[in-house]
C-alpha cells in the first residue's frame, strides 16, 4: 500500500472519530446545562472545552459559551466538528480508488449536509449533533461490512484507536481532577455525564449497577477490556492493527512500532485501579497519552515518512 | 427541405423542437423520428413530465452522491460542480458504428508511424509532405524524445478523438486528443446511470456494452512492460486531488486494480523508478501518466513542476518505466499539423482517409490569412496547442470587439492560429426544463492502441446545454450524455 494512502486513511479515521466526539460531548453537555444553576454556566463550558483539549490561555471569561457553539459550526476552527468532517472527506477522497464506494458516498452525504450553506439554520443543534453521531456510526459500520479487512482497514482501526485513547485520557483526567477527592462531592449527574460522553452509561450500570462510585467509574472507563469506548479497548484495538499491519507488510522496520503498542496494551491490561488511584490518576492518564503519541510517531516512522536511504538498504 | 419540416407540427412533448438547418439526430426531415430512435420516441410520449423530474433527480443525486464533479479554474467559490448529465441517450446505429470504428483505427494507425517517423528519421519531413517549419515550431514538440524508443512503438496508446456531424449527416474529425484525453469515466458512469433510470428501453433497443474498457486499457498498459517484466506493476500518475479530471483518475484505478500515485510518491533511483508504500520502495514498470509533459519531470522539463518524479524521464530513456502516453505526442494534435492528417494517412498507409477533416485555414500562410481575417464572422479560430474551449473564436456569435481582438492577436503570432468554418453541430433530444429539446452534441469515442486497437462502441456524447451553443465542452457550460451503439 502506498504510504500516502495508509496516511489519508488514518486521518480519515481520526477526524471522523474526533467530529464524533466532540459531537457526543457537546451534546451531553447541553442535555446537563438544562438541569444546572444558570450562574455556574461559564464554568461547566471551561470544563468542557478543557476535556476536548482546547487550549484556553486566551478565553476571557464569559466567552467560553460562544467558543463552544462555534466548535460545532465554525469553518475557521480545526477543531469544530465541521472541519473535521471536511478533513475527513478530503482525505478520503485523495484516497476514493482505496476505500469502498458505499464508504464514500456516505462520508460525501455527511460532507454536503454538514457544509449546506443553512446547515446552522434548518436544523436545531441537538438533531445536528445526532446527525453527526449517526452518520459516524453508519460510516463505521459500511467499513466494516463491506471494505477488505485488510492494510487499508487496519490503518483506519489504529487511526481510530488512537484518537480515542487519546480523547478519553483527556476527558477523564479533566473531570477526575475536578470532581475525585474534593470535600464537596459532585451531584450525580456530573458522573452520569462523564459515562454518557463515553456512551457508557447503560454499559456501567450493567457491570457495577447503577451505584456510581469514582473508583468503578475510573475503573471501567481506563480499564474495561470489553466496552469499545474505554482505554483499554482502545490499547487492545491499536495493539492489534498494528501486528496486523506487520504481519502484511513483513518489514523488519515495523518492530518498533508493534513494541510500542505492545506495553501500551500491557499497562493496561495488568493495571490495577487501586494502585492507579492512590498513585495518581492523572499522572497515569499522562503516560496514556504520552504513549498514544509515541505510537502515533513511531507509526509514521516506520510506514509514511521514512527516509529513503533506510528503505534502499532494507530491500 | 428544413423550412417545411419545422412547419409540420410535432405532437406532446416535442412543441418546441423545431427543426433548423442542423443535423437532427432523432428526427428526419421529413418530421417523423428516425427508425433507431423509434423506440426512444415512443418512450418519450408516453412518460408524463413528473416522470421525467423524478428520473433526473435519481441521476442528478446519483452524480453528486458519487462526487463526479469536475473543477473549474480560475473561481474560487464552487469550484467543484457535478458534471450536468443529460437523461436522454444519443443513439447510433452500428451501420455509422463500423464506418467510424474504421476511420479511427486508421487515423491512429497512422499518427503513431507519423510520431515514430518525426522523432527518428522524419522521412515525411525530407519527402516535404508536412514543413519541417510547422513541426519544429510545435510547443509541443519534445526534442528530448530525438531517437529514443518507444516501446512497441506505441506513442499514443489512449486517443479521444473528436467527431461532429455534419448538416448532411457525415461525421467528420475536429480533432485529436493525443495528450491525455480525458471524459471516458463519464462516458461509464453515465452508462451504469442510464441502465438504472431507463432499463426497459436499454433492452429494447439492444445496445452494444462497453463496460470491458477498464479491462481493455488494463492489457493495453501490461502490453507495454518493459522487456523481461512479466508481471509489471502498473500504476496511474495524477496531478492530485486538485485537479479537474481527479474523479475519473480516482475511478479508472479502481476498476483497473491499480494503484493511484501522485508524483511525491515516486521516487527515483538507479534509473528505475520506485514508489513509496508502507513495506518501503516498490518497482514501478508502466505508469499511465495522466500529467502533462511539461510537468511531469522538472529534472527534464519545467524545472517549477511540483507535480512530477524527478528523474523519471532518464528512467524511461533507460528502458526501465514505459509511459502511457509517450512524451512529445502532443505534436501530432496540433490543430495546425491537423490540417495535414489526410496526407499523413495516405503517406504511411496508401489509403484514403475513412473519416474527412474539417476544412482547415493556416493563418501562417498569407494568402489563407488574409481570406479568413476578410471575413472573421464567418469562421471559428483556434489556438493550435489549447484544449478545454480556452483560447477559441466562433465568429457568428462573437461581438465586434472580440473579432478585432482575435484579428490583432492572430496577425502578432499567425503560427498560433488556425480558422475552420463555423460548422453546424448536429442535433439531439435532451430534456430542459421538463420538455424536450434540441441541443447541439459532438461525439468523443476513446480508442486504445497497442498490440490491437481497441474501441468500446460509443464514446462520450457531449452537449452545449445552452440554446444555441455550439460549444460542447465540461469548462463553458456543457454536459453530456450516454451514447448507444444499436447491435
Amino acid at each position: 500500500m502506498l504510504s500516502r494512502v495508509a496516511e489519508s486513511l488514518y486521518w480519515m479515521s481520526r477526524y471522523l472519530e474526533r467530529a464524533e466526539h466532540t459531537a457526543r460531548v457537546i451534546k451531553v453537555q447541553l442535555n446537563l446545562m438544562l438541569e444546572r444553576e444558570t450562574e455556574d454556566d461559564d464554568r461547566h463550558w471551561r470544563r468542557m472545552l478543557k476535556s476536548l483539549a482546547i487550549d484556553l490561555a486566551e478565553v476571557q471569561a464569559g466567552e467560553a459559551q460562544a467558543l463552544a457553539k462555534s466548535l460545532i459550526y465554525a469553518t475557521d476552527s480545526r477543531s469544530s466538528i465541521v472541519s473535521c468532517v471536511m478533513a475527513a472527506r478530503e482525505n478520503a477522497r485523495q484516497v476514493r480508488e482505496q476505500i469502498s464506494s458505499e464508504m464514500w458516498e456516505q462520508l460525501n452525504r455527511m460532507f454536503h449536509a454538514v457544509t449546506r450553506a443553512d446547515a446552522e439554520e434548518a436544523s436545531d443543534v441537538s438533531d445536528f449533533l445526532q446527525a453527526i453521531k449517526d452518520g459516524a456510526h453508519l460510516f463505521q459500520g459500511i467499513t466494516d461490512s463491506n471494505m477488505t479487512h485488510g492494510e487499508g482497514w487496519q490503518f483506519i482501526q489504529a487511526g481510530r484507536s488512537i484518537e480515542r485513547a487519546s480523547a478519553l485520557s483527556t476527558l477523564l483526567g479533566v473531570h477526575f481532577r475536578e470532581f475525585y477527592g474534593k470535600d464537596a462531592e459532585p451531584e450525580p449527574l456530573e458522573w452520569i455525564g462523564l459515562l454518557r460522553c463515553c456512551t457508557a452509561f447503560e454499559a456501567y450500570c450493567k457491570a457495577y449497577t447503577a451505584d456510581l462510585r469514582p473508583n468503578r467509574i475510573a475503573e471501567f472507563l481506563v480499564l474495561n477490556p470489553s466496552f469499545p469506548h474505554t482505554i483499554r479497548f482502545s490499547a487492545d484495538a491499536l495493539e492489534t492493527a498494528m501486528k496486523q499491519i506487520g504481519a502484511e507488510v513483513s518489514s523488519r522496520r515495523s518492530a518498533r512500532v508493534e513494541r510500542i503498542a505492545g506495553r501500551m496494551q500491557a499497562t493496561l491490561a495488568f493495571g490495577q485501579i487501586d494502585e492507579i488511584m492512590s498513585s495518581g490518576l492523572h499522572a497515569y492518564l499522562e503516560t496514556v497519552l504520552r504513549q498514544c503519541s509515541q505510537a502515533h510517531s513511531a507509526l509514521y516512522q516506520t510506514y509514511i515518512a521514512y527516509p529513503i536511504e533506510a528503505a534502499l538498504q532494507a530491500s | 427541405m428544413a423550412g417545411t419540416a419545422s412547419q409540420s407540427a410535432l405532437p406532446a412533448p416535442f412543441q418546441d423542437y423545431g427543426l433548423d438547418e442542423a443535423y437532427d439526430e432523432m428526427v428526419a426531415p421529413d418530421g417523423n423520428a428516425r427508425p433507431h430512435y423509434e423506440h426512444l420516441y415512443q418512450t418519450l410520449r408516453e412518460l408524463p413530465a413528473s416522470e421525467f423530474r423524478r428520473r433526473q433527480q435519481i441521476s442528478d443525486l446519483s452524480f453528486l452522491h458519487q462526487g463526479i464533479t469536475f473543477t473549474v479554474y480560475g473561481r474560487k467559490e464552487g469550484t467543484e460542480r457535478i458534471f450536468p448529465n443529460d437523461l436522454l441517450p444519443r443513439i447510433i446505429t452500428s451501420d455509422e458504428w463500423s464506418r467510424i470504428e474504421k476511420g479511427l483505427a486508421q487515423r491512429i494507425t497512422a499518427l503513431n508511424l507519423f510520431l515514430k517517423d518525426l522523432y527518428h528519421e522524419g522521412r515525411i519531413l525530407k519527402d516535404g509532405v508536412v514543413p519541417r517549419e510547422l513541426v519544429y515550431s510545435c510547443k509541443h514538440f519534445r526534442r528530448q524524445m530525438r531517437g529514443l524508443y518507444v516501446r512497441k512503438d506505441a506513442y499514443v496508446t489512449v486517443a479521444g478523438t473528436d467527431l461532429i456531424r455534419t448538416p448532411s449527416g457525415e461525421f467528420v474529425v475536429l480533432e485529436d486528443n493525443l495528450r491525455v484525453p480525458s471524459g471516458v469515466s463519464y462516458m461509464l458512469v453515465s452508462r451504469q446511470v442510464m441502465k438504472r433510470i431507463f432499463p426497459d428501453l436499454f433492452r429494447q433497443c439492444g445496445v452494444q456494452g462497453i463496460e470491458h474498457y477498464s479491462q481493455a486499457l488494463l492489457a493495453t498498459l501490461r502490453a507495454l512492460a518493459p522487456q523481461g517484466c512479466a508481471e509489471p506493476t502498473i500504476v496511474l500518475l495524477t496531478p492530485g486531488v486538485y485537479n479537474s479530471a481527479y474523479f475519473e483518475h480516482a475511478f479508472l484505478a479502481r476498476q483497473m486494480g491499480i494503484e493511484l500515485v501522485e508524483g511525491r510518491d515516486l521516487v527515483a533511483h538507479d534509473n528505475f523508478m520506485y514508489m513509496r508504500t508502507t513495506e518501503g520502495l516498490r518497482r514501478v514498470d508502466v505508469i499511465y501518466r495522466r500529467i502533462d509533459d511539461d510537468f511531469i519531470d522538472p529534472l527534464a522539463f519545467r524545472q517549477d513542476s511540483s507535480l512530477g518524479a524527478p528523474g523519471l524521464f532518464n528512467a524511461y530513456r533507460a528502458g526501465n518505466v514505459s509511459l502511457a502516453n509517450a512524451l512529445g505526442t502532443g505534436v501530432a494534435d496540433d490543430k495546425a499539423v491537423y490540417a495535414y492528417v489526410p496526407a499523413i494517412v495516405k503517406y504511411y498507409l496508401d489509403e484514403d482517409p475513412v473519416l474527412n477533416n474539417v476544412e482547415t485555414f493556416q493563418m501562417s500562410d498569407a494568402a489563407e490569412r488574409h481570406h479568413v481575417l476578410d471575413r472573421l464572422e464567418k469562421y471559428v479560430v483556434k489556438a493550435v496547442g489549447e484544449s478545454g474551449g480556452y483560447g477559441m473564436l466562433i465568429g457568428p456569435q462573437s461581438t465586434a470587439e472580440q473579432r478585432d481582438e482575435f484579428r490583432r492577436r492572430v496577425e502578432a503570432d499567425p503560427r498560433n492560429y488556425i480558422a475552420q468554418p463555423t460548422i453546424m453541430l448536429s442535433r439531439a433530444p435532451c430534456i430542459i426544463d421538463g420538455k424536450v429539446q434540441p441541443r447541439h452534441v459532438d461525439l468523443r469515442p476513446y480508442i486504445l492502441f497497442g498490440e490491437k486497437t481497441t474501441i468500446v462502441p460509443g464514446g462520450l456524447t457531449r452537449v452545449a446545454l445552452k440554446k444555441g451553443s455550439l460549444v460542447v465542452n465540461s469548462s463553458q457550460g456543457g454536459g453530456s450524455k450516454d451514447t448507444w451503439v444499436l447491435h
